[in-house]
């Protein structure tokens, strides 16, 4: 690894490298945060529909998009090891991870899907809710989600970059290591978003 | 130059100055003169001076917007502007000068400028995402500009819902666009202070070592990074529900217009601390270069920056006490009100204190700062007189609040980052100025200032609600006052730009330390060479260790 | 009575008095804490100027002691106003059972007053002085707050809550009356006259206002016109929850929570019906969120709350 102005050394380089990423990862807990607040204050004042609404969302897709995801995160980490000593294998579970998580966009797909048949999309034609605060629920989830799939996109297409050009120009370790701690955070909101979301029937 | 500090720059000259000195021919200002140069830099000091441009041009952009408030509120009748008009500009004006200027002038210019020189250090942790902010910026201001030329947005810079999210018309979407942008600036530049102050200090330079200006700005980075993503979800969730329809503040769905009011104070208020902090840090650096001395109590200054960070993550229902609120919960944040007024009282007691048995030079940049304390403190006290509850009933949304906020926003922030100006000028472009001319300056802002906004809490205190283009004519007398003392603020903001642009080409050429200030900073040539240092510097003293050089004892 | 440079606010009520007693005290409390610091800025700058010989010897760079009192002394002092204030604040809250109750709805870009006898005003409120009133307020479409600076008062009307101000006005006079929150092009003009009668005249004034029919009766009208008598009358075919008597009384709902059927309740009940379904019930009453306004909203309750148990 190439050490880069300023720093006196490359440890200091490293280091640094890890507390930004920290603080981003931060500020992103920070976004989400504010979300799952607006989350708990409809809650707060609209029990009974939250817990209808959530209701309707498909336990089980969702669940497996969790497994799916925690999964991935585990090849990360794997790959991340790997850095270094074993190209082939970081590349392998890069590009595992990276196939875990366009499928779980996949299930995500197929979830929106589901619930634009059953009228619960909102904006669309034949939406139709039990209650307002009901429909308030659904525009969280998919704002939510929505946000959540975005990040997500982001990471996958991360994880090919690097996976795929680890033959010509091999990422430095602080690519790699924050790429994985970015998978992880990603990983780590889902982990929250779903009991939020789909747990939260009564 | 004599010991006081005082330019014999300001006595009739023989010869004319170099058109470029020694120090800028090797600083980084020679180090390539193509604007490719400039636009592709890593290198803190140009990234800083290129913000200083962008945001002297917002700030120019906000000021004409308050010049049309200001001259249409001269008369009671809606005679200059139509309301809409009104409205549109008063809109403008908040969200240019507190996102495009305010946030980001002291942290963005002088922070981006001196923090690695104060530590000892090349440049900052992340030179080339510095660049990248600045970019953000721009790309965030051609929104806003985009919303200026196609007529405007009229929500209030506070995008109230659901006024904003289902009733407003008018550019909104690129508005929120615009503030949703200029986040990410924020955000980035905050990550970049904190690991530079984590990982860039000399060695030698501990945190008691550190001036207090670095404490200030690490405070305000903080602020930076865990606060500002809270209002770039809040930007979302607006325009999501503007776009399609799926938003959560709608209550004709059951949703609730409050939850809107907590997310966006959420940040909204610890965003105010970001534009004082640098302020308070910067006068920090000031009052201890102008009385050469140390900051008295330099421990409790220090963490009195990180304490009003912190205690004012607590704070944000005082915006909300008439809203709706509890009053239980308004209580409370009442009480956490008047607690994180203490910090900052500590700051001034303990900068007046400085000043005891110091050697103080009245140049422009301590003018400034007298200035800045003056006026802070009645900002700050009348605060306090709005987090007394009873008094907020009657106060809130009236031009009670718009003084308070002016006090500490323009007579703080804005007159502080002046005083930056004038005492970091000549490190930055290696030139004095004229020191009469900056007098001048701060005397004019300070009593246009005054008479610009001291009506303003009578204003309010009588009734005069804001965001009001018409209103009752017992109140003209006031507005013509205030009027009036706007334009005088104008011309002293205007001058600045002259001499300061004079003496660029025709100033003395500054020496490495013409205040005869302690700091990192005044150890290399003015301006600095590209790389900052020649060789590291080992820090061994104290910080503002000003009894060890200048034997002044008894004058 | 306050006043500078030819504008005046009188005191319209005794929290008026008391606010101002407050602000007053509060602001000589700011002149003594900051007094000094001015003072003291400007003795040194002077005494101490570069080049004056004068004794710096032995310059204090810390002392705990004065750090500490100067942080919390001043601090102790607001606490004090604090108190006071937050008790003025509390009283704000304690409406009187007896109070004038006004019935108000805020839209863009006017204020709608009706008292009880049926009496409408738009964008100006005749009241008797030393009578305890309280409005309740809704809005139609967006925020606004109703403001009047004789009174001290001020309160936000947000849509889809009720909003209640309670005060006592004590002094005849006309005194301006604001929109205080931002709401839209006309914010600005928004607003008219607060009109405070002594009792007498209030009265004589109710005999020739303008006298529509009460809240009530529009109300009962309403409930014809609308259909509500169709399901909810004793022996309609449709089940639907007998009203009489129902305000003020616990409601069981289908998700087992028993709120007090409030007016906030009702407002909720009528427009948003499948929010709360009654235990027992089915969700089939009509959403009249978009039929009907806030005001006839509020008409409606004003029958419902008329309802007495007998009345079956």
């Amino acid at each position: 690894m190439q050490r880069h102005e300023p720093y006196p050394t490359l440890e200091r380089q490293r280091e640094a490298d890890q507390l930004g990423m920290m603080l981003f990862l931060g500020s992103e807990i920070m976004l989400f945060g504010a979300l799952f607040a607006a989350a708990f204050g409809l809650f707060l004042q609209h029990t009974p529909d939250v817990e209808a609404a959530s209701g309707r969302l498909n336990l089980w897709l969702g669940g497996a998009n969790t497994i799916i995801l925690l999964t991935s995160s585990v090849f990360v980490a794997l790959g991340a090891e790997a850095r270094g000593r074993r190209p082939r294998r970081l590349v392998a579970c890069f590009l595992a991870a990276a196939l875990l998580g366009i499928l779980f966009l996949a299930v995500k797909a197929l979830e929106y899907a589901r619930e634009y048949d059953e009228g619960l999309m909102p904006g669309t034609a034949h939406a139709h809710f039990a209650s307002g605060p009901q429909q308030l629920f659904m525009n969280l989830y998919f704002a939510a989600t929505g946000l959540h799939a975005v990040h997500l996109t982001l990471g996958v297409v991360l994880l090919l970059v690097l996976a795929l050009r680890e033959r010509w120009r091999p990422a430095t370790a602080a690519a790699i290591e924050n790429a994985a701690l970015y998978w992880h955070l990603v990983d780590v909101i889902w982990i929250f978003l779903y009991p939020v979301l789909y747990l939260t029937r009564g | 130059m004599n010991a006081s500090g005082e330019g014999l720059h300001d006595a009739p000259r023989e010869v004319d100055p170099p058109r470029r000195t020694p120090a800028e021919a090797s600083s980084y200002i020679a180090d390539g003169y193509s604007l490719r140069s400039w636009f592709v830099t890593t290198d803190h000091k140009r990234v800083a001076v290129l913000y200083l441009v962008s945001i002297t041009a917002f700030f120019f952009i906000g000021a004409c917007a308050a010049a049309l408030i200001r001259l249409e509120l001269l008369t009671p009748a809606g005679d200059l502007l139509t309301n809409e008009g009104y409205n549109r500009a008063f809109t403008l004006h908040g969200v240019v000068m507190i996102w495009f200027f305010l946030i980001p002038s002291i942290p963005n210019v002088f922070g981006n400028f001196l923090l690695p020189l104060m530590i000892g250090a090349r440049d900052l942790a992340f030179p080339r995402l510095n660049l990248l902010s600045w970019y953000i910026y721009v790309f965030a201001g051609l929104f806003t500009l985009y919303v200026l030329l196609t007529g405007g947005v009229d929500t209030g810079w506070t995008f109230y819902t659901p006024l904003s999210s289902t009733y407003a018309n008018g550019h909104v979407m690129a508005a929120l666009t615009a503030v949703f942008i200029v986040g990410w600036s924020s955000i980035l530049t905050g990550i970049n202070f904190i690991v530079t102050v984590h990982k860039l200090r000399a060695p030698g330079m501990t945190w008691g070592r550190l001036p207090l200006f670095v404490w200030a700005h690490y405070a305000t980075a903080l602020i930076l990074v865990l606060a500002t993503p809270v209002l770039t979800i809040t930007l979302i969730l607006i325009a999501l529900e503007r776009l399609l329809g799926i938003g959560i503040f709608d209550p004709s769905l059951g949703g609730d217009p409050l939850l809107f009011q907590h997310l966006f104070w959420f940040y909204s208020h610890p965003a105010v601390y970001i534009m004082v902090l640098p302020a308070l840090g910067v006068v920090s650096e000031l009052v201890a270069a102008a009385a050469r001395k140390k900051i008295f109590g330099y421990w409790f200054v220090a963490y009195s920056s990180i304490a009003i960070a912190v205690i004012g993550f607590f704070v944000w229902g005082h915006h909300m006490f008439v809203s709706g609120q509890s009053m239980y919960a308004s209580t409370i944040f009442s009480f956490l009100s008047l607690l994180v007024a203490v910090p900052s009282a500590i700051k001034v007691y303990n900068w007046t204190a400085t000043l005891y048995k110091g050697s103080i030079a009245l140049n422009a940049a301590f003018l400034f700062a007298m200035g800045f304390i003056g006026l802070f403190v009645l900002g700050g006290l009348s605060g306090l007189m709005l987090a007394m509850l009873a008094i907020d009933v009657h106060v809130h949304d009236t031009y009670f609040v718009v003084a308070h906020f002016h006090y500490i926003m323009v007579g703080g922030a804005v007159t502080a980052f002046l005083g930056a100006v004038h005492f970091w000028w000549p490190k930055m472009f290696g030139r004095m100025y004229n020191e009469t001319w900056g007098r001048i300056s701060a005397a004019l802002i300070f009593l246009g200032f005054n008479l610009t906004f001291f009506p303003q809490f009578l204003l309010g205190y009588l009734g005069m609600p804001r965001r009001y283009h018409v209103y009752p004519p017992e109140f003209q007398a006031l507005h013509v006052l205030s009027s009036s003392g706007a334009f005088i603020l104008g011309l002293g903001y205007g001058l600045p730009l002259i001499y300061l642009f004079y003496s660029l080409r025709h100033g003395d050429p500054a020496e490495p330390n013409p205040w005869g200030a302690t700091g990192l900073e005044w150890t290399v040539p003015s301006p600095p060479p590209t790389h900052n240092f020649e060789e590291v510097p080992r820090v061994e003293n104290e910080p503002y260790d000003y009894a060890l050089r200048h034997d002044e004892s008894i004058g | 009575m306050m006043g500078w440079f030819g504008a005046t606010l009188p005191e319209a009520s005794s929290h008026a008095v008391r606010v101002d007693l407050l602000a007053a005290a509060f602001s000589a409390l700011t002149v003594v804490l900051t007094l000094p610091v001015f003072v003291l800025i400007l003795v040194f700058a002077i005494r101490y100027r570069r080049g004056k010989a004068v004794n710096r010897e032995h310059a204090p760079d810390r002392n705990i002691w004065l750090e500490v009192s100067w942080s919390v002394i001043p601090f102790v002092l607001i606490l004090g106003f604090f108190i006071f204030s937050a008790r003025i604040f509390f009283d704000l809250h304690r409406p009187s059972p007896s109070a004038l109750s006004i019935n108000v709805v805020a839209r863009q870009w006017m204020w709608k007053f009706q008292h009880p006898g049926g009496q409408r005003e738009i964008n100006e409120l005749h009241l008797p002085a030393d009578q305890p009133v309280s409005l309740t307020m809704a809005s139609q479409d967006v925020i606004h707050s109703l403001y009047v600076p004789a009174l001290r008062l001020k309160q936000d009307v947000v849509p889809g809550q009720y909003a209640t101000l309670s005060f006592t006005a004590t002094r005849p006079g006309i005194y301006h009356l604001h929109c205080a929150e931002y709401c839209g092009s006309d914010h600005a003009v928004m607003g008219g006259r607060l009109i405070v009668m002594a009792p007498r005249d209030y009265a004589a004034w109710l005999g020739h206002a303008d006298r529509a029919t009460t809240p009530a009766a529009a109300g009962a009208k309403l409930y014809r016109q609308l259909g509500c008598s169709a399901c909810h009358a004793q022996g309609s075919s449709v089940p639907a929850p007998s009203l009489a008597g129902i305000s003020g009384r616990r409601v069981r709902l289908t998700d087992g929570s028993t709120p007090i059927a409030d007016r906030q309740y009702l407002h909720d009940a009528i427009l948003y019906p499948n929010r709360h379904v009654v235990a027992g019930y089915r969700p089939v009453m009509p959403v009249y969120a978009r039929l009907i306004d806030e005001e006839q909203t509020t008409a409606l309750i004003a029958w419902i709350e008329a309802m007495k148990e007998e009345r079956r």
